[in-house]
């Protein structure tokens, strides 16, 4: 294993880590078109390792489609950097690989398949070809850290698909942990959750969050509150404001986007 | 020159019956995503229909004129009958549709071998069309000139129906996203069976149509649903307008290939030039744009 | 642990009990002729257990394994018209192409002289085909749909190939009139006796290896691929190369099932392996249950006994039948017969005995025949909302473990 433990100690601050070297995602003139319409309009993005920054906005602001061209499902033109390695115009297997891992705003876990193996797939895209030809004999330490920090070690042998909504979500989550992603890219995590659930969500983000390059989008403005140490906000394709939640909130461009949509802490999806 | 022209000929009415056979798989496939492999033995039962038809009114002409109406009228009532009976329970499961659809095939084919008897019968064409016209000096056919014409006809209406009746908008409505045209009020169920009337009455035409040129077996559908089934492929499912190019020039290739080789070499060469051409557009010539992740 | 150790106990001694009743009783106890005949269906059973893996397990449904089944038979009866037309005829040129053709062997035939040739060509060709078919396919993210459509093509393009090519390929008669197969005369009993072991022998193998592909880690990573393709591209993995893989697999199955066919039936023709042939390959393995290992190997047998027990008698009968077979099975039990004691055990089973480790080495065997409904099926527009049968199960199952 390349990293001992999943979750090393320390919490998540504005700016990142403040020693060593930490690692980026240095987002340039991000833009995708569908047909003509302008989704993401020159997107600038910058997240150090250690930030949890969330990325929130209007409905139709273009948040899913940020993340969308950041892992290669869309087209886009401009620049995404990961720590020195231009990510973009690659395929979206290989964007995996090179440590950006996302989840998705309906949970998408493998139904069929237990907890474990879930797990044990995340965990295993850098196997050659006579360990996949292999069956499955011990349960891989990361799969156990993993399984511990998202809370299933109960559940490790269920069938992921009768899973309530939450664990779903933390699966993926655990997934992401596994998979051995420096950046993470969670789409609304929290979205459908019960207020136990969330507050759970939350602590586990920040403790992943802190040796990590971590963008959420998220809607609820409670959550963002009180996990967020920086938020980016984006409005009709185009970055509004960045800084902390309280330098957001206090910032004229960001009321009037917000008052004269749906409110501050709306919670639909899109 | 004239043989080229021929066969440019030749190769656009293979297009037109190809046409009317895969506008209503491409509808179906479309809306419902179901692969209907019944679809060729609907073929059949029009040109069946155009048999019996003629030993009623012994007339080619009239009989030709009533065929047409009532070919697609039995092509439309078994597309009904299999919509209602079993493919409506199977609309997330379109490769499932493609088995089921096949086995009903099967029965459809064995049923005219009892009916019919296994050996092939032959519909007389009328008079005015027989005979050939000149076109820069190759005999064209008469009663291919009128297969073109019936698909241009056929299609021209569907496209009328689509674009300027309600019925149309509710169907497109549909294809482009069945939850929310159904939570939008729209009867999912009434343009689901209007669609597969529809589709599957234009097979029935088809069926006339190549009555005109050929003659009529149990094996009629199964000649031609692979290639039907291509032009869909290559057109981009539920695409008119990709079914339409797709469909004449493959018709074309085919007999430019056929006509420069041999028919069997052809048919490889068609399926080779599909899979290249789907290298570049994976999707077909045209495809609908959607954010869903499938 | 103790529970894996009976597993691998259990599937030990069924794969015993299956290799006493192929190898020991059937030979003891069948007829010379029926014995043939039980052969000719062990070669169907073998395409099946790819199709199982490719079908059930990935999720591609190959409508052109009679392709690939063709190729292997070709090949092989190829070196069988070459090697008799040596060793009979002395000129060295096979009887029908003296009868049809100019005389003289064609290029393409000659390195088929050489037993190593072929029997390597046996493997190699259709899995070089289906590779590069595979790649073609899969690597630009063709639809299922659509790659269900291609094969179908593919199978009906090969048929029309070999009736065209009268010549060099036998046209609508096939290759026929085999009397040895590599030195052994084929009237002796004995020899049929050896074939018919062989494809035995090489059934029970293929079952082997499948079980081993489904166990493994691709196995798992298989069933991740058929039910969400797209997501496990975000895991680092390319799902065109899992899919080639067992798409070459199950081809290459196919082929060898075709050239054990040549030397047990004693002809290979167009009508064996066209659209018709291909589709009908996937029948047997539906009623078998298509996700399971040995549900395709009975469903393939089964099929097949009642075809050549039914078809001469009632012709007309059989295909309504098969006919029926397809729209009863496919549309009202997708799992086969292999999820009826599934759902009856579910119904039984006790609260206590949910979770066992069984439960987790076992669980796609289970899992994916039962609410295969939506399962396997790749080109779904929404994956996560299966049809509301699957929900059902899927409650049920969660009711009673609680």
């Amino acid at each position: 294993m390349t990293t001992p433990t999943l979750l090393p100690e320390g919490e998540p601050q504005a700016g990142g880590l403040r020693h060593g070297r930490p690692k980026y995602l240095e987002v340039r003139d991000l833009s995708v078109s569908f047909d003509g319409f302008l989704a993401v309009d020159n997107v600038n993005l910058n997240v150090m390792q250690g930030d949890l920054r969330f990325l929130i906005g209007p409905n139709g602001a273009g948040k899913t489609t940020v993340i969308d061209a950041i892992t290669g499902l869309v087209p886009a033109s401009g620049s995404v950097n990961h720590t020195g390695t231009e990510i973009l115009g690659r395929k979206v297997h290989q964007i995996a690989r090179l440590g950006v891992g996302r989840t998705f705003q309906t949970a998408s876990v493998f139904e069929n398949l237990s907890v474990l193996q879930n797990l044990d797939i995340a965990a295993g895209s850098g196997r050659g070809p006579l360990k996949m030809l292999r069956r499955r004999t011990s349960v891989e330490p990361a799969v156990e850290e993993a399984l511990e920090i998202i809370g299933l070690e109960g559940a490790a042998d269920k069938q992921a698909g009768i899973l309530a909504h939450g664990q779903k979500q933390w699966l993926e989550i655990g997934m992401l942990l596994v998979q051995n992603s420096d950046v993470l890219l969670l789409d609304e995590p929290i979205a459908g959750m019960s207020q136990d659930e969330r507050s759970e969500t939350g602590e586990l983000l920040r403790r992943i969050a802190a040796s990590r390059i971590t963008l959420v989008i998220e809607h609820d403005m409670d959550f963002v509150r009180e996990y967020a140490t920086s938020v980016s906000v984006l409005a009709a394709g185009k970055v509004l404001s960045e800084g902390s939640v309280a330098q957001v909130q206090a910032d004229p461009k960001v009321q009037d986007v917000y008052l004269g949509t749906s409110g501050t802490s709306g919670t639909e999806g899109h | 020159m004239e043989l080229l022209i021929g066969q440019m000929f030749a190769g656009l009415s293979l297009g037109s019956v190809l046409l009317l056979a895969a506008l209503g798989l491409s509808l179906t496939f479309g809306q419902m995503g179901v692969i209907n492999m019944a679809h060729g033995e609907f073929m059949m039962a029009g040109a069946y229909t155009a048999f019996v038809v003629q030993r009623a009114i012994s007339d080619a002409g009239v009989s030709l004129l009533v065929s047409i109406p009532a070919g697609f009228l039995v092509g439309g009532v078994l597309g009904l009958v299999l919509e209602a009976v079993l493919l409506r329970r199977m609309y997330h499961r379109p490769l499932d549709t493609l088995l089921v659809t096949f086995g009903v095939a099967l029965i459809l084919q064995q049923a005219a071998r009892d009916i019919f008897g296994a050996p092939s019968v032959d519909v007389r064409a009328p008079a005015w069309l027989q005979g050939n016209i000149e076109l820069l000096g190759a005999p064209i056919p008469l009663t291919r000139l009128f297969i073109l014409g019936l698909s241009l006809v056929c299609l021209a209406g569907l496209v009328l129906l689509l674009k300027a009746t309600p019925l149309g908008r509710r169907i497109r409505a549909v294809v482009l996203n069945r939850d929310l045209a159904e939570t939008s009020g729209v009867s999912t169920r009434r343009s689901d069976q209007l669609t597969f009337f529809i589709g599957s009455g234009l097979a029935g035409i088809a069926g006339v149509a190549v009555t005109l040129i050929g003659s009529t077996s149990p094996y009629l559908g199964t000649n031609y649903i692979v290639d039907a089934f291509l032009v869909v492929v290559a057109g981009g499912i539920g695409q008119i307008k990709g079914a339409v190019i797709a469909a004449f020039s493959l018709g074309v290739l085919q007999s430019v290939f056929e006509y420069s080789t041999t028919a069997s070499i052809g048919k490889v060469l068609i399926l080779i030039v599909i899979v290249v051409f789907l290298q570049l557009r994976p999707q077909g010539i045209f495809s609908l744009k959607t954010r869903s992740l499938a | 642990m103790k529970s894996l150790l009976h597993g691998r106990m259990g599937t030990a001694a069924g794969f015993t009990l299956g290799a006493v009743l192929l190898l020991g009783v059937a030979p003891a106890v069948l007829p010379a002729f029926n014995l043939a005949l039980l052969g000719k269906f062990l070669c169907f059973a073998i395409v099946a257990v790819g199709i199982g893996l490719a079908w059930g397990r990935g999720g591609m449904l190959t409508l052109g394994q009679g392709v690939f089944f063709g190729l292997g038979a070709y090949i092989m009866a190829m070196h069988m018209k070459l090697a008799d037309a040596s060793l009979f005829g002395g000129s060295g040129v096979p009887d029908f192409m003296s009868l049809y053709g100019s005389g003289e062997v064609p290029g393409w035939w000659e390195p088929f002289r050489s037993p190593a040739v072929t029997l390597l060509a046996v493997v190699l060709v259709p899995g070089l085909v289906a590779l590069v078919l595979g790649l073609a396919i899969f690597k630009r993210r063709v639809k299922g749909a659509y790659f269900a459509i291609l094969s179908q093509a593919l199978a009906a393009a090969f048929a029309v190939f070999l009736i065209g090519q009268q010549a060099t390929t036998g046209g609508s008669n096939g290759l026929n009139g085999f009397r040895s197969f590599f030195g052994f005369d084929l009237k002796d009993p004995n020899n049929k006796l050896m074939l018919y072991m062989i494809a035995a022998i090489v059934l029970l193998l293929s079952l082997a290896a499948a079980r081993q592909l489904m166990h493994s880690r691709l196995g798992e990573l298989l069933v991740a691929v058929r039910d969400q393709e797209e997501r496990v591209r975000f895991l680092g993995y390319d799902p065109a190369t899992v899919k080639t893989v067992i798409y070459v697999v199950a081809a290459v199955l196919a082929g060898i099932a075709g050239a054990l066919f040549v030397p047990l039936v004693g002809i290979i023709s167009p009508a064996d392996v066209g659209v018709i042939p291909s589709i009908a390959f996937l029948i047997g393995v539906a009623i078998g249950g298509r996700a399971t290992l040995l549900g395709p190997v009975l469903g393939a047998v089964g099929v097949a006994a009642a075809q050549s027990s039914l078809s001469s008698t009632f012709p007309s009968f059989w295909v309504y039948f098969q006919g029926l077979l397809f729209v009863l099975v496919i549309g009202f039990m997708p799992g086969g017969l292999a999820s009826l004691p599934a759902l009856v055990r579910r119904r039984r089973r006790t609260p206590s005995a949910a979770a066992t480790h069984e439960a987790a080495v076992e669980p796609a065997a289970a899992g994916a025949a039962a609410p295969s409904p939506a399962a396997p099926d790749p080109v779904s527009p929404t994956p996560a909302a299966p049809d509301p049968e699957a929900r059902r199960k899927a409650t049920t199952s969660e009711e009673v473990s609680r």
